[in-house]
C-alpha cells in the first residue's frame, strides 16, 4: 500500500486545482482519473468563459484545462489516468482499478473531485441508436472532431443545452428546434440569442413526445405541456432529425462519499455531502470540490478546488491557520461573485421579473430565446449616440465583465459589482476597434454606425462560424429572432489573435435595420 | 461525419489511417480515435441487439459511462467502443445480446 499526503479523485478543473494548491504547499499528490486524458470536461468547452479576469473570464474553456495542466506539470502534480477509484474506506484507504489490477493507496487526506453525471429522462424510442446525451455531443464534436448527426433536435434550455446547440453549428449540424418543458429558457438569456438568431426555434412549454424510427432516429414529436405536464391535444408538431440530444441536468457522482460513510443530504439538485465551506466533510481529512459538492460552473469549481487543497494543507499542519484563512478569504470572495445575480444558486426556481437595476426583464428572451427590438431601449447598454458606438444587448444580471476591461476609452461601465449591467457612458468617444464585441462571452455586443453613408448602418457581429465570409460579400440579415430582414453586404470582416476566433463581420443595410439586423447569412452568387 | 475545418479549433491534424474489421466487412479510421467515432464516420450507429427484445443500440454519453455502445471487439464482448482506441487490424462485432452472431 502506498501512502500520499493527498489522493484526490478526478483530474477535472476541481481536481487539478486542489492537488496543485497542495502540491505547491509541499504536500505528496497524487490524482487519480478514470479517464485516459486529464482535464474532465473542460476540453470540450470551447466557448468563452463568464466571470471576471480572476475567474479567466473570455478564455475558452479547453485552453483554461491547458493553463490548468501546465501548472499542474509544474508543481510536479502526479496524476495516474485510465485509473478508476472503485473504494474510499474506513482511514482514507483508496482501492484503484488501474489495468487488470486493483492497488491499494493510503491517503492522510483525500479531496473527492468527481464531477457529475447527465441527467436522462425517458419518452417512446428513447434507446434508439441517435438519442444522445448532450454531453456526448460536446465530446464528439469537440474532442473527436465528428458530427453526431446531420439534422439535430435538443430537448433542454439550460445552459448546457444553449451552449451546446450553439457549438452544433459551429460544427456543422443543422439544429431543427431548441425544446423545454419549462415554460421559461433556463439558461443565460445571452446563450439563448446568439443561438436564436442564427434560426433555431425555440420552443418552450413542449416536450419529447416520441422518437421516430425503427433502427435509429429519422425524426421527433414534440406536443405542448399543461401546467401539469400533461401533453395538450392537438399540439403534436413532427420534426425530421437523425439525432436527439438530451440536456435536461446533471447528478453529482458522489457515491464514493456515501460509501465513504460521510453525511449526505438530498437536495433538489442531487445527493450532496454535507461540507463546509472549506470543503470539509462529517469524516475529518475527507474532503469534496467541484460539482460532487453541488452542480454549478467550471469557474467555480476551480475556486472550490483551490480551496479545498489549501484546507487540505493546513489539516495536516503544512501551513498555519492563518495563512490558510487569508488565502481561503480572497478566494471566498472570488466564489461568491460567481454565485450572484440573476442565475445564483438561491435563484433557482424563481421567477425574476426585474434586474438589479429595476428594469423589466425581457419575457421574449425567456420565452421565444431573443429580445424584441422595442425591449432592447430600455436596457443601459443600449443607447442611440452619434457615429460609431457599441449596443450591448446584455439584459440579465449574470457575473461577468470583460467588456468593461476591454474597452480602453472606458466608454463601457459595469463597476465593481459584476453582476451588474454593462452600460454606456455617453461622455467617451467609441474607437471602433471591436475589442469589446470580441471579449463579451455572451456574443451581445454590436458596433452600430448609423451616420457613416446616407440612408445606411453598419453593424458589426461577433462570427464564429466557417465558411468565413469576405469583404465584398452578398447576402441577407437576420433579425434577433432569425427572420431574414434585409438585403446586407460585408465591408469588412476582422480577425485578431486578441479577438480569439470571435470575427468582427461589418455589414452594410438600410438605416431602418441598424437595430433590427444581428446576424449575417451569405449568399451564393448565380 | 468528419468535421474537417473548425472555427474555433482549426484543422484536423494529420493522424495515421488504420484498417479494421466491421462485421466482416474492412474499414478504415484514425489511429487512436474511440472505434464508435470511426464508425459514426462510416455510418455506422447500431452497435448491438438488446437479448430479449432485440432492440437497437448505440452510443448515449461518449464517456464510458452507460454501456449502451458496447460491441465484441476482438473476440472479446461488452467493450465500450466510445473509449476504446482504435488499432490496425482489429475486429469489431456488432453484439447480439452478448455474443456476435453465430
Amino acid at each position: 500500500m502506498t501512502r500520499y499526503d493527498l489522493i484526490v479523485v478526478g483530474a477535472g478543473p476541481a481536481g487539478l486545482s486542489a492537488a496543485i494548491e497542495a502540491a505547491k504547499r509541499g504536500l505528496k499528490v497524487i490524482v487519480f482519473d478514470e479517464n485516459a486524458k486529464p482535464g474532465g470536461q473542460l476540453f470540450k468547452q470551447i466557448h468563452k468563459f463568464f466571470g471576471s479576469k480572476e475567474h479567466k473570464a473570455k478564455i475558452r474553456g479547453f485552453k483554461i484545462g491547458e493553463e490548468l495542466l501546465r501548472e499542474a506539470s509544474t508543481y510536479g502534480v502526479k496524476v495516474e489516468l485510465n485509473a478508476i477509484v472503485i473504494g474510499l474506506y474506513l482511514d482514507k484507504e483508496v482501492t484503484v482499478k488501474q489495468g487488470e489490477e486493483i492497488r491499494h493507496y493510503k491517503g492522510d487526506t483525500v479531496i473527492v473531485a468527481t464531477g457529475a453525471s447527465e441527467n436522462m429522462i425517458t419518452f417512446e424510442g428513447w434507446t434508439l441508436p441517435g438519442v444522445i446525451g448532450a454531453g456526448a455531443a460536446q465530446t464528439m464534436m469537440n474532442l473527436h472532431h465528428i458530427k453526431p448527426g446531420k439534422k439535430i433536435l435538443m430537448l433542454g434550455t439550460g445552459n448546457v443545452g444553449l451552449v451546446v446547440s450553439y457549438q452544433l453549428l459551429q460544427a456543422g449540424c443543422e439544429v431543427v428546434a431548441l425544446v423545454d418543458a419549462s415554460s421559461k429558457v433556463g439558461g443565460y438569456g445571452v446563450h439563448a440569442a446568439k443561438v436564436a438568431r442564427c434560426g433555431v426555434p425555440f420552443y418552450l412549454s413542449h416536450t419529447i413526445i416520441r422518437a421516430e424510427g425503427e433502427e435509429g432516429v429519422t425524426g421527433v414529436t414534440i406536443g405542448e405541456v399543461d401546467s401539469r405536464w400533461n401533453i395538450i391535444p392537438g399540439t403534436e408538431k413532427t420534426f425530421e432529425a437523425d439525432t436527439i440530444c438530451l440536456a435536461v441536468g446533471l447528478s453529482p457522482m458522489s457515491q464514493l462519499l456515501k460509501m465513504a460513510g460521510c453525511h449526505m443530504v438530498d437536495t433538489p439538485g442531487g445527493v450532496v455531502p454535507e461540507s463546509s465551506e472549506k470543503g470539509a466533510t462529517s469524516i475529518p481529512g475527507i474532503f469534496v470540490a467541484g460539482d460532487v459538492s453541488g452542480i454549478e460552473e467550471a469557474s467555480s469549481a476551480m475556486i472550490e478546488g483551490r480551496i479545498a487543497g489549501i484546507a487540505a494543507a493546513e489539516y495536516l499542519g503544512f501551513i498555519p491557520r492563518e495563512e490558510m484563512k487569508d488565502h481561503l478569504a480572497q478566494l471566498e470572495v472570488a466564489l461568491l461573485s460567481l454565485r450572484e445575480g440573476m442565475f445564483a444558486p438561491e435563484n433557482r426556481g424563481k421567477i425574476i421579473e426585474k434586474t438589479e437595476e429595476g428594469i423589466d426583464i425581457s419575457m421574449n428572451l425567456l420565452k421565444m430565446g431573443y429580445l424584441e427590438e422595442e425591449e432592447v431601449e430600455r436596457f443601459p447598454g443600449v443607447l442611440n449616440t452619434k457615429g460609431i458606438h457599441p449596443v450591448i444587448e446584455c439584459t440579465q444580471n449574470i457575473p461577468c465583465n470583460p467588456c468593461q476591461d476591454a474597452c480602453s476609452r472606458k466608454c463601457i461601465k459595469i463597476g465593481s459589482k459584476i453582476t451588474a449591467l454593462p452600460s454606456i457612458d455617453e461622455s467617451k468617444d467609441c474607437s471602433g476597434c471591436g475589442l469589446c464585441v470580441a471579449s463579451c462571452s455572451g456574443q451581445a455586443i454590436f458596433l452600430v454606425n448609423e451616420e457613416q453613408e446616407a440612408g445606411y448602418a453598419t453593424v458589426t457581429l461577433p462570427y464564429e462560424f466557417l465558411p468565413l465570409p469576405s469583404k465584398g460579400d452578398k447576402g441577407i440579415a437576420l433579425d434577433r429572432s432569425g427572420k431574414e430582414v434585409c438585403k446586407a453586404s460585408v465591408l469588412e470582416v476582422k480577425s485578431s489573435k486578441a479577438f480569439d476566433h470571435t470575427n468582427l463581420l461589418t455589414m452594410r443595410v438600410p438605416l431602418s435595420m441598424a437595430m433590427k439586423a444581428r446576424f449575417f447569412v451569405r449568399q451564393e452568387v448565380c | 461525419m468528419r468535421i474537417e475545418e473548425h472555427p474555433i479549433l482549426g484543422k484536423l491534424e494529420e493522424r495515421a489511417i488504420v484498417e479494421f474489421s466491421y462485421d466482416g466487412q474492412t474499414i478504415t479510421g484514425y489511429e487512436g480515435e474511440p472505434i464508435s467515432v470511426a464508425l459514426e464516420a462510416a455510418g455506422v450507429r447500431i452497435h448491438r441487439y438488446t437479448k430479449k427484445y432485440h432492440k437497437p443500440r448505440g452510443v448515449f454519453c461518449a464517456i464510458g459511462r452507460c454501456t449502451d455502445c458496447v460491441m465484441v471487439v476482438d473476440g472479446k464482448p461488452n467493450v465500450r467502443t466510445c473509449i476504446t482506441p482504435l488499432q490496425e487490424g482489429m475486429s469489431v462485432q456488432t453484439q447480439y445480446g452478448v455474443s456476435a452472431k453465430a
